[in-house]
């Protein structure tokens, strides 16, 4: 059996786990995988969340990926990071950029094991604050020099590829140059509240080839996290990663309140396999689900049977076919040939399954006069900022 | 999906008739198809795509030099090509290296 058939058919443990430790942002990005804005009030304690660490060193997991919401908004999240990396569980976190301060950025250069990920969807504020928020290009720029300025070398500056960033690479490429740190790009995904933005954000056709070609020049230099494989028909050389749909497979998501889903992009209830709060925690969801035993079996391979280029994007991700209202065994939405379009013009309008879980923060309702309502009518609905200090 | 972070410091060239070890920074994880190797400094991630393999990588610390290695783990001689190539690519990758 060849490595890739062995990866298909699930692994002992996940190779990549992302945790999305908390559903609190300081942001309300419109294209959210997860839909976070407010805090859940059943998210993990402090000890469980040590307990899932300490289930991940058993697993020989060797890293989490941590993100949210904004995972350093956790008045416990620095501890948490010592905790695991202290138990041969390396972490590697997404943020903002909110919380990095000098003398968390020097505390950050001096700890092993540690790898930051600054979000930035834009190499310009105007660009980059039309999707994340106002002011959040310069909390980022911020963060990024900070992180130079400490010596935290090979820091990540993760772009989530759009319409309206795709003729920014080489901008980004060069901030990444400039603060020592590497580039990574991931795809647009029309999960969380992404579902709703994608029609009028995810890269042309075009933009597609571009981004293609642009990749393969780079080669390994620039991180994707395996996001463009769907691309690979598009070329002779197969871009560098593993290539394949790794959900449930040799990837998983756990959100903040314990859910385990097939991958970060698919928070719904057809992908969760479990919660870690069940008896035999992680590692029995992990092994013995039944959900992700259907992502395992041969016949889950990607879809697209028939199709001649299916060996190389291997029906491209399951996540943007659901969201988007196509069958698991069709093409992708963005599929290289062309077939996505014609896929797309079959569904019928709203049709495709919307996000199970969201968090987004509400509207604040406006009144003229009277008294001012009280809108954080829970601890939660308030600004995750508050009382997590500095 | 795994990402690797920094290329390893300057590896020396692979040199099988030399003592080598797998890298006190790489923890093994046994998988059906072998074992996954994860080096903790450089955050690269290695497959051991056969069980022999992983016997060697082992093994390696408690021998002369990979030859050696190679041989006590019996390892075919018409296979020892592709092993000498696959144990390369990990003194490469920093998941084996001299001692």
């Amino acid at each position: 059996m060849k490595l890739v058939d062995h990866f298909e058919r699930g692994l002992a443990a996940p190779i990549c786990l992302t945790w999305e430790l908390t559903y609190a942002c300081n942001l309300a990005c419109v294209h959210c995988l997860s839909s976070s804005g407010r805090r859940d009030p059943a998210e993990l304690s402090f000890d469980e969340c040590r307990s899932f660490l300490d289930e991940l060193q058993r697993m020989q997991v060797f890293y989490v990926n941590i993100g949210g919401g904004e995972p350093t908004v956790r008045p416990d999240f620095w501890e948490l990071v010592e905790y695991a990396t202290a138990h041969q569980v390396g972490v590697k976190f997404s943020t903002n950029g909110v919380r990095i301060t000098p003398e968390r950025a020097r505390w950050i250069a001096a700890s092993d094991y540690l790898d930051v990920q600054l979000s930035l969807d834009g190499a310009t504020a105007e660009v980059n604050d039309a999707v994340r928020g106002a002011g959040s290009y310069d909390t980022a720029r911020t963060a990024m020099r900070y992180l130079a300025e400490a010596g935290v070398r090979d820091f990540k500056i993760s772009v989530v590829v759009t319409r309206a960033n795709a003729g920014q690479l080489d901008a980004f490429a060069e901030l990444a140059d400039q603060h020592g740190a590497q580039l990574r790009l991931t795809r647009l995904r029309p999960a969380g509240r992404g579902a709703d933005v994608w029609d009028e954000l995810h890269p042309t056709a075009t933009q597609q080839a571009q981004l293609y070609d642009w990749l393969v020049a780079r080669g390994e230099r620039v991180l994707t996290g395996d996001s463009f494989f769907h691309l690979n028909p598009l070329g002779a050389s197969p871009l560098p990663g593993l290539n394949l749909c790794g959900a449930g497979r040799v990837v998983c998501l756990v959100d903040p309140v314990g859910d385990v889903y097939a991958c970060p992009f698919a928070i719904h209830e057809r992908f969760r396999a479990g919660n870690v709060r069940s008896p035999g925690g992680f590692a029995r969801v992990w092994r013995d689900s039944p959900r992700f035993a259907e992502f395992r079996s041969p016949e889950a391979a990607g879809g697209c049977t028939g199709c001649a280029a299916a060996d190389s994007c291997r029906g491209g991700c399951m996540a943007a076919k659901f969201f988007t209202g196509l069958p698991l065994s069709g093409p992708d939405p963005e599929c290289a040939l062309g077939h996505g379009e014609a896929a797309l013009a079959a569904v019928t309008a709203g049709s495709a399954p919307r996000p199970s879980v969201d968090h987004s923060r509400r509207p604040v309702p406006v009144r003229i006069g009277g008294p001012t309502p009280d809108v954080a009518g829970r601890a939660c609905d308030s600004s995750p900022l508050v009382g997590c200090g500095g | 999906m795994p990402e690797h972070g920094s290329e390893p410091a300057s590896t020396p060239v692979f040199d099988p008739a030399l003592p080598y070890r797998r890298s006190p920074q790489v923890a093994l994880r046994p998988e059906p198809f072998g074992a996954l190797a994860y080096h903790f400094g450089t955050r690269r991630l290695s497959f051991l795509k056969t069980p022999v393999l992983v016997t060697v990588v082992e093994s390696l610390a408690g021998h002369a030099d990979v030859h050696d290695a190679l041989d006590r783990a019996d390892v075919p001689t018409d296979l020892r090509h592709s092993y000498l190539a696959a144990l390369r690519g990990l003194a490469e990758a920093g998941t084996i290296e001299p001692r």
